[in-house]
């Protein structure tokens, strides 16, 4: 993905100085290392600044939302199926949004490779297949595929699946991946392990809801948890107002998620929450044959009744 | 100001014994990263870390703190009187507080302990915390304490601050509250030599390498900044998550909410967000903040405009760099803080013109 900078910052300069759009949504490099910040330009000269590696991780379907002008936004195999969601959602017009598509190799996890070094990360670089760590006492250098956010590693739709234009030619997409051995085995926990497992998990949440707010999915007007008339659950860290926000997000998400892995990528106490929506995104693929995202044609699995759905948790 | 010194040999054996007379908090990893933690019996702090996720002010302003309590059960005599709930005041110490922390409980003070309206759980939880502050030798890149009214061996707000000597801990008696620990911990070799001190902090400050300006803020009228051109630029990548306000050992904003199970309820105070949409919603369904810019506008003038103009104390930030870390889609208040402080009206003229 090394030079796809320069061919962003070309699309968007004509996209712009053509009138092509309004606005253009993308990624500038961040302050810190492995944080890239979105950002919008909205003139040719604007476009400058526009930057991507492997640490645009969070997903970009989450800024169109609501917007008014024409847009083109930049996206990963993910984002776009984000699109398509919003798309079907109603929640922009295909002829609203110019979608720049990214043939994409992955983001790394900064939390993991965090854990891997001693010390702090001063700088990171990388090539095609590597990444180096650069701490004050030493240089690590990674193959990319050690380090990637697990979300990207399970990836099986890299290359974006609706676009206007590509960025480049499309990557070779992953084969034999297993997505859900994880949720597996949590399955063949008895309850009351699983009890302590999701327990453990959600300990650390502080309720910050930056795992909503990533998410492209999470636009509703007021949130079941904001609401106060009734008020759904309460606002303290019970751990039963916890779960119930958790969970019920989770469920929001059944056959809408593309696993963009934006939530946990931006938990800032490190719970990896996909694990609840990736049990939802198995269950749709198991059930109804579903993956969220891949064509504007058809309607969700969550959202259409038909003859031949199964019916055996009907008791 | 007393010296003592502390062997590290005594050092378990010290708090060990100052447990006996104080509830003791310290640093300790949890999962992936240190927090502040009530510590269990022989538990000890744990100094080999870069900073707790979470600021400390949780110890004195819960995320999640029951007021006061009522019930509704009608036959009862005292049903819908509010009565308060019983805390635990007796003395406690926190342990390896990070000087920026100290220093952010004093600006938290200035909201919870006003001529006018004190807060008693915050004020109580206050008075009967002794903070033992660890010199900070070893800061982060995004430390920019020096430059926040602060630094790595300050000591506002302290009551003994400790620094590592390798061995052994040499440890400044800063308050009365300070020397009762160390007597209680049974620290009383005293030691003459505060040039150690000096030059401890030197090397530490010397260390620092992220700053921030602040000196045009005062000075900036505060409507032409309210009004600058780059407020949608930077407020563009927001997500309107509670992260930084919660990181923030400055931030102090609660909500307050009323839970009922059954007959018996309870009044509670839970932090709130600027950033959060609902932060400001009326009861009419109007939002004076309802837009994205306007909130990220509120928390960045809040921290480095209207309390530098009311309180004259500096801005309402200790340089921990918590909020530059943590936040998912990198707004950068040192970035922020150089936009704001080079701003001049004349660009908002020539931004319109």
């Amino acid at each position: 993905m090394l030079g796809y900078t320069e061919k962003i910052k070309e699309i968007a300069g004509r996209l712009l100085k053509e009138c092509t759009v309004d606005m253009v949504i993308g990624f500038r490099k961040g302050t810190m290392p492995m944080m890239n910040e979105p950002c919008f330009a909205t003139t040719p000269e604007a476009v400058d600044t526009l930057w991507w590696d492997s640490n645009c991780g969070i997903n970009l379907a989450n800024y169109l939302t609501n917007r008014k002008e024409k847009v083109a936004v930049i996206a990963k195999g993910c984002d776009s199926r984000n699109i398509v969601t919003h798309i079907i959602e109603n929640k922009i017009k295909r002829d609203q949004v110019y979608i720049v598509g990214v043939p994409c190799t992955g983001m790394i996890d900064k939390r993991k490779i965090t854990g891997m070094v001693k010390g702090e990360i001063i700088a990171v670089s990388e090539t095609e297949d590597t990444i180096k760590i650069k701490t004050a006492d030493a240089e690590t250098l990674f193959d990319k595929t050690e380090v990637l956010q697990q979300n990207c590693a399970l990836c099986i739709h890299r290359n974006p699946v609706i676009f206007d234009e590509m960025v480049a030619d499309a990557v070779q997409e992953q084969t034999d991946v297993d997505r859900y051995a994880d949720i597996q085995k949590i399955e063949t926990m008895g309850t009351e392990e699983k009890w302590q497992f999701f327990d453990d998990l959600l300990s650390p949440c502080i309720r910050c809801y930056a795992c909503r707010n990533a998410c492209p999915l999470c636009y509703c007007p007021t949130c079941f948890v904001d609401e106060a008339k009734p008020q759904w659950m309460g606002k303290g860290q019970d751990p039963l107002d916890v779960r119930t926000f958790h969970f019920l997000r989770a469920y929001h998400c059944a056959g809408r998620c593309t696993d963009c892995g934006a939530c946990e990528r931006a938990c800032p106490v490190g719970i990896n929450m996909r694990l609840l929506t990736r049990k939802l995104e198995m269950d749709c693929q198991e059930q109804f044959g579903w993956e969220a995202g891949l064509s504007l044609d058809q309607r969700p699995a969550m959202d259409v009744y038909q003859a031949n759905d199964p019916e055996a948790f009907i008791k | 100001m007393t010296l003592v010194k502390i062997d590290k040999k005594n050092w378990a054996e010290g708090l060990t014994a100052a447990a006996d007379a104080y509830r003791l908090y310290g640093p300790v990893k949890e999962k992936d990263y240190h927090q502040f933690k009530a510590l269990e019996k022989g538990e000890m702090p744990d100094f080999d870390m870069v900073n707790t996720r979470l600021s400390p002010k949780a110890l004195l302003f819960p995320q999640s703190e029951e007021m006061l309590e009522f019930s509704l059960d009608e036959s009862r005599d005292d049903h819908h009187i509010m009565k308060a709930v019983a805390t635990d005041d007796t003395p406690r110490a926190v342990v390896g507080i990070r000087p920026c922390d100290a220093k952010s409980t004093l600006l938290v003070k200035l909201n919870f302990d006003t001529p006018d309206v004190k807060d008693p759980y915050w004020l109580n939880a206050y008075h009967a915390t002794t903070f033992i502050g660890m010199a900070c030798d070893t800061p982060l890149s995004t430390c920019f304490c020096t430059t926040a009214g602060c630094g790595p061996y300050h000591e506002e707000g302290l009551d003994m601050l400790v620094m590592d000597q390798g061995d052994a801990y040499l440890a400044k008696l800063l308050t009365d509250k300070g020397k009762a620990f160390a007597a209680a911990a049974g620290w009383s070799e005293t030691a003459d030599d505060p040039a150690v001190f000096d030059a401890g902090r030197k090397a530490a400050e010397g260390r620092i390498v992220s700053t921030v300006k602040t000196d045009n803020l005062a000075d900036t009228d505060l409507l032409e900044l309210h009004g600058a051109p780059f407020w949608d630029d930077i407020a563009f990548s927001c997500i309107n998550c509670g992260t930084c306000t919660f990181s923030c050992p400055t931030c102090w904003c609660f909500d307050i909410q009323d839970e009922v199970h059954g007959k018996s309820g309870v009044r509670m105070k839970n932090w709130d967000s600027c950033m959060f949409p609902i932060f400001t919603v009326h009861t009419t369904g109007h939002n004076p903040r309802d837009t994205k810019t306007q909130r990220v506008r509120q928390r960045f003038m809040h921290k480095l405009k209207y309390f530098v103009d009311k309180y004259e104390a500096g801005i309402m930030c200790v340089g921990c760099g918590r909020c530059v870390r943590q936040c998912p889609v990198n707004i950068d208040i040192r970035r922020l803080c150089e936009q704001m402080n080079s701003f001049k009206p004349a660009d908002a003229c020539a931004a319109q013109g």
